[in-house]
């Protein structure tokens, strides 16, 4: 009966209902979109580093991220690394920034991805078109298929020039999106090197894979020693440093947080209003409630029964649009991301939201006195 | 001093009543010392002009209103320095409260409106269904228990409010005028029903009225004015399995004769009696008639 009260009440104004649920809704999607964006963000970051091998990152003292590694570093890092005991393979990386001229005139800035698959660095990841061999072919480097307008060019077979050097599109990968805008541009590392007129042997970073059953803290350790000031990260660290770098020493992502919060904070306040005055206009009942001898605690069900049940339609309308926007979004420059675990974050935000608007409305009827029959 | 000699136990026992309303000059003292004990299987009338206290008694007896003074005691416990919470625990398991302005959840239908009551007191699922189903029978509203308040009448109404009280079986009914909505045919039914549940499950009934129609079904009748108890008397009553529809169809035409209210209302009123039982019908037309032609 608490559930049939809740839902009467609740239906019983439905003027009141839809201000709800607007007020829900109108949390739910500033929420995941916010959200959304933040974890589409995040992934876009950190999708190289996710896919590279290696326990260990060395990195020039201060890289920032994947994008901004800082100064390059030689040989003499690598070779220290290998002669430290539980390393097994050490593999050379360069990223750096670089101009693509595009073939019918203009120019943008690209990320240039050198390193060999063959030593367990970063392969292009999600090729769609084309292999590795293909890249390696003379000139051949592998985009992602979203940027052959912006960089200019039609697909496979395409030309271009980056810095001193002509390339060709061999392979196209899907769904690598950079955040920083600038396309990502994959191909070997001594293309990279010879293009970038870098000496042989530099990298911006050199990603270490240790021997099975090597302590990750004593190579580190080690290694640290030896490279130093060069530093040596944990995959993990890299990737918070990379996520801090873009997303809170730019603001974005205090943003994008800061917006999820106010979403959550306009939603709750306009569901505790509802409630309270849908528990106002109910009072009587709720004091013939009272006086028929339920217990407070029945009481403050049917008042989070209501908050409940307008969490969950508020929550189910909000996801219909919610991801209406995430797959309108697909393919523009905004990452929204919706996962599985957002919607499932979304739905218990939702929950706590309405359980925290309920407060003020249970407040009201605690106080309640069953005299209050009397008086109407 | 002890109002019952008798061997049936006390169920509800009150001491120097006192009750005062009101704020400021309004301030008024509903109830001046008021001592009245309920005994299981009894039914009782409390009788008196408006505003002499009556609904006060009855709220404060009913753990609805703490008195200003004195003291209430239901099955045994003593209210006196109760949490609201143990005060609606005792409301829940004792006591059915039927109120003068009925106090029905216009949100629910008639037999969810019972149902709550039920649910609040712990009976849930199929029991409280069937019981809910029951008491609205009882009452005679086995067709409307899919009714909205809002589409009852108000005697539909009170007899709702009945049921509801009723339908926990609580060991003290508290009634508040729950025949003053009510027709002859319907008044007497639910006296009846009243007198029938203190008699046969033992039960203890407070009935608050108006209507001289209800004496019949006492026990006992007290007399309230001014906030005072004035008198108690024990009326020779008909046993209540004597009560059939003849006997109350036959008080039906009297109470309109007696009465002075034009006929229009209470022929309409009495419209289903009359096809029932032809004779006392005869009666009453004849009686309209005779109005009509005096007119
Ligand atoms: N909340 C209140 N504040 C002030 N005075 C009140 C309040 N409730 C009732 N009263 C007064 O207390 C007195 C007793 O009221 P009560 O409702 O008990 O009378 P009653 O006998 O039930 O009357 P009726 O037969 O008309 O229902 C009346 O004078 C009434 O005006
Ligand atoms: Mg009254």
């Amino acid at each position: 009966m608490i559930l049939t009260l809740a839902f009467r009440n609740l239906f019983h104004d439905r003027i009141r209902l839809a201000v709800t649920l607007v007020g829900i809704l109108f949390s739910i999607v500033l929420v995941a979109v916010q959200l959304g964006l933040y974890l589409g963000s995040s992934r876009e970051i950190t999708s190289n580093i996710e896919n590279a091998k290696g326990e260990l990152w060395i990195t020039a003292f201060g890289a920032k991220s994947f994008e901004d590694g800082g100064t390059l570093l030689t040989q003499k890092e690598r070779q220290a690394a290998l002669g430290t005991p539980g390393v097994k393979s050490v593999a050379p990386v360069l990223s750096v920034f670089a101009e693509w001229r595009k073939p019918k005139g203009g120019s943008t800035r690209v990320v240039i991805v050198g390193a060999d698959a063959e030593d367990g660095g970063i392969a292009p990841f999600r090729l769609v078109e084309g292999t590795w061999e293909d890249i390696k072919a003379p000139e051949g480097i592998a985009v992602d298929k979203s940027y052959l307008s912006e960089l200019g060019i039609d697909g496979i077979g395409s030309t271009a020039q980056i810095a001193s050097g002509r390339v060709r599109v061999r392979a196209l990968t899907d769904d690598i999106k950079s955040f920083t805008q600038s396309p990502y541009v994959y191909m070997p590392i001594s293309r990279a090197r010879a293009l970038l007129d870098a000496p042989g042997n530099t990298a911006t970073f050199h990603l270490v894979t240790l021997e099975p059953g090597a302590n990750l803290e004593t190579v580190r350790a080690e290694i640290k020693s030896k490279v130093a000031p060069a530093e040596v990260l944990t995959k993990d660290e890299f990737l918070e440093r990379s996520l801090k770098q873009w997303l809170f020493n730019t603001g974005a992502g205090a943003a994008l947080i800061g917006g999820a919060l106010l979403g959550t904070l306009v939603g709750t306040v306009i569901v505790a209003q509802t409630l309270y005055s849908s528990t106002k206009d109910h009072i009587n009942e709720f004091a013939t409630l009272r006086a028929l001898g339920s217990s407070s605690g029945y009481i403050h069900k049917v008042i989070l029964a209501q908050a409940g049940m307008s969490a969950l339609l508020g929550y189910a309308l909000g996801m219909v649009l919610a991801l209406i926007i995430v797959y309108a979004a697909q393919g523009s420059a905004l990452p929204i991301l919706m996962t599985p675990a957002l919607a499932f974050g979304l739905l218990v935000l939702t929950l706590c939201m309405c359980a925290i608007s309920a407060i003020s409305a249970i407040f009201k009827v605690t106080k309640i006195d069953p005299a209050t029959v009397f008086t109407r | 001093m002890s109002l019952n000699p008798a061997s049936q136990p006390l169920v509800l026992e009150a001491h120097g009543i006192v009750k005062e309303l009101g704020e400021g000059a309004g301030r008024i003292m509903a109830v001046k010392g008021v001592d009245i004990a309920l005994k299981s299987g009894e039914l009782t009338l409390l009788m008196g002009p408006s505003g002499s206290g009556k609904t006060t008694l009855l709220s404060i007896l009913g753990c609805i209103l703490s008195p200003t003074a004195g003291t209430v005691s239901i099955a045994g416990t003593p209210t006196a320095g109760l949490k609201p919470e143990a005060l609606a625990m005792l409301r829940r398991t004792h006591i059915g409260y039927i109120f003068q302005s009925y106090n029905l959840f216009p949100t629910l239908t008639a037999v969810e409106n019972v149902r709550i009551a039920l649910d609040v007191a712990g009976v849930t699922g199929a029991v409280a269904i069937q019981k809910a189903e029951q008491a609205l029978r009882d009452v005679g509203l086995g067709h409307k228990f899919t009714s909205y308040p809002a589409h009852l009448s108000g005697g539909e109404k009170q007899r709702v409010a009945v049921a509801r009280a009723i339908a926990s079986a609580p060991s003290i009914v508290l009634a508040d005028e729950p025949t003053a909505a009510l027709d002859s045919e319907n008044g007497h039914g639910v006296m009846r029903l009243l007198a029938q549940i203190a008699r046969e499950q033992n039960r203890s009934i407070l009935v608050v009225t108006h209507d001289s129609r209800t004496l019949m079904y006492a026990d006992r009748v007290i007399h309230i004015e001014d906030g005072k108890i004035v008198s108690e008397e024990h009326p020779a009553k008909a046993p209540v399995t004597e009560l059939s529809g003849k006997a109350i169809l036959a008080a039906a035409p009297v109470a309109v004769a007696a009465d002075n209210t034009p006929a229009e209302k209470p022929r309409r009123k009495s419209a289903p009696q009359r096809t029932k039982e032809p004779a006392e019908a005869k009666i009453l037309t004849d009686l309209i008639q005779k109005r009509k032609s005096n007119a």
